[in-house]
């Protein structure tokens, strides 16, 4: 079973009010071309579970700048303006979290996890309503997992089971999205055989991969 | 001191807190300037929350740049021997203790260490991003930055901002002078030969106590 559809193939298993978690960093890591496709298609009143909002006509800064995003879920958002004015407007509801819980809710969600227990946040806005648990004589916030309908990867080398390799820094987010959905669609920035990618560097295992699209040069 | 010459004073004041082989997360901003004054035979290791160890000047080649970003999404480079790691591992360094030392800018700091450095209700709220992980993670939290901010006391005795962390601060630095943080509050531990006490009291609106013997800055 060959596991490469095509871009409007794999936006066509969007659908409209569904959660979507996007890897990246300031755009680095972006599914770009899933991206562009998913404004293609006129998919909206997503939730989107990402770092940022990357900056301004570049990766998922689109799905802001289309109008597609019902609530966005980020630790940063400051360096794509249009944000803030949704965000005013009352156009488009954030939920910030700090970057190394957002990480952690993701990777709990995909691990089988309740939740995750960090110090970050206490005595802060981001407690507000949550409960704090105390292990060992140190208090630990709460956090409950994150998982998504659809996580959309990048990934550099990506083999036909799916095995993907990461270049740079792009990988950031994507292994821990790559765990956190009911389907996962990776981008490839390029298709390589069977055991190109030795099995010792294979990030994220095929088997958590559902489909593969060809993505390349931007 | 025109304000390019400022930053650098400051910069270079923080570069004297650093150990050889230190292991370091530098925010945006003034505190990159950090590594530019470091004394001849100390080396450290920069750490990005974007997953990089080994952080390095600058881009390497064009061909990087879609893959291979800093804290602040722009273009960066890896220094040989250096890793990437993905965003649950950084932040799992990050927030376990790993980094010696981070060194990042405030909006304002308190007499007891609470730092202020992520919103301003209504007006700036670009998100915490890993700012909160780092000053609740990293082993030493210094805060560089300009004393005041048109005019404005930003030690204050009590931060009026939606706080980052809660007693995070170890060590102040600014152009006028050096605070460190304890239990027993603020004391000025180095000055800048050009101020007074006085002058320092005046741009501070925080208690502080002045060591003995108090010792410059430069």
């Amino acid at each position: 079973m060959t596991k490469q559809i095509s871009r409007e193939g794999a936006v066509a298993l969007l659908h409209d009010g569904m959660t979507v978690m996007i890897g990246g960093f300031m755009g680095c890591g972006n599914a770009h071309h899933l991206v562009q496709a998913m404004v293609d298609s006129g998919v909206g009143d997503l939730t989107l579970i990402a770092n940022d909002a990357s900056m301004p006509g570049y990766g998922l800064a689109k799905l802001v700048e289309h109008g597609r995003l019902r609530k966005l879920i980020a630790s940063h958002v400051g360096l794509n303006p249009q944000v803030a004015l949704l965000m005013n407007s009352g156009g488009l509801e954030v939920e910030l979290v700090p970057q190394g819980t957002l990480a952690e809710r993701i990777r709990s969600g995909g691990a089988g996890l309740g939740g995750v227990l960090t110090p970050t946040g206490l005595g802060t806005p981001v407690a507000e309503g949550k409960p704090v648990v105390e292990v060992d004589g140190r208090q630990y916030l709460l956090e409950a997992p994150l998982r998504a309908d659809v996580a959309l990867i990048n990934g550099y080398r990506v083999d036909p089971v799916g095995n993907v390799w990461y270049r740079g820094d792009a990988r950031n987010f994507n292994p821990v999205m790559a765990t956190a959905a009911d389907l996962v669609i990776v981008e490839a920035d390029h298709l390589v055989g069977l055991g190109d990618i030795p099995p010792e560097d294979v990030v994220t295992p095929g088997v958590l991969v559902d489909h593969i699209v060809e993505g390349g040069a931007l | 001191m025109d304000r390019t010459a400022l930053k650098e004073f400051i910069a270079r004041r923080v570069a004297r807190e650093l150990r050889d082989g230190d292991f370091v997360n530098l925010g945006i901003g003034l505190p990159t300037l950090v590594p530019d004054h470091l004394p001849a035979g100390v080396r450290v290791t920069l750490q990005a929350e974007v997953g990089m160890v080994g952080a390095g000047p600058a881009p390497a080649t064009d061909d990087d740049k879609r893959y291979v970003v800093d804290a602040g999404g722009q273009p960066a480079s890896l220094n040989i021997g250096g890793a990437y790691i993905d965003s649950a591992t950084s932040f799992g360094l990050i927030r376990g203790g790993h980094v010696d030392a981070t060194v990042l800018g405030a909006l304002q700091v308190d007499a007891e260490g609470n730092l202020a450095n992520w919103i301003i209700p209504g007006k700036m709220v670009p998100g915490m991003g890993g700012a909160m992980d780092l000053v609740v993670g990293a082993r030493r939290v210094i805060v560089a930055m300009e004393h005041t901010q048109r005019g404005a006391p930003k030690i204050l005795r009590r931060c009026t901002l939606p706080l980052t962390a809660v007693a995070c601060v170890d060590l102040i630095v600014t152009e006028l002078g050096v605070f460190d943080v304890g239990d027993a509050g603020l004391a000025l531990v180095e000055i800048n030969p050009d101020v007074s006490v006085d002058d320092v009291r005046a741009a501070t609106a925080a208690p502080f106590r002045v060591a003995e013997p108090l010792v410059s800055m430069v």
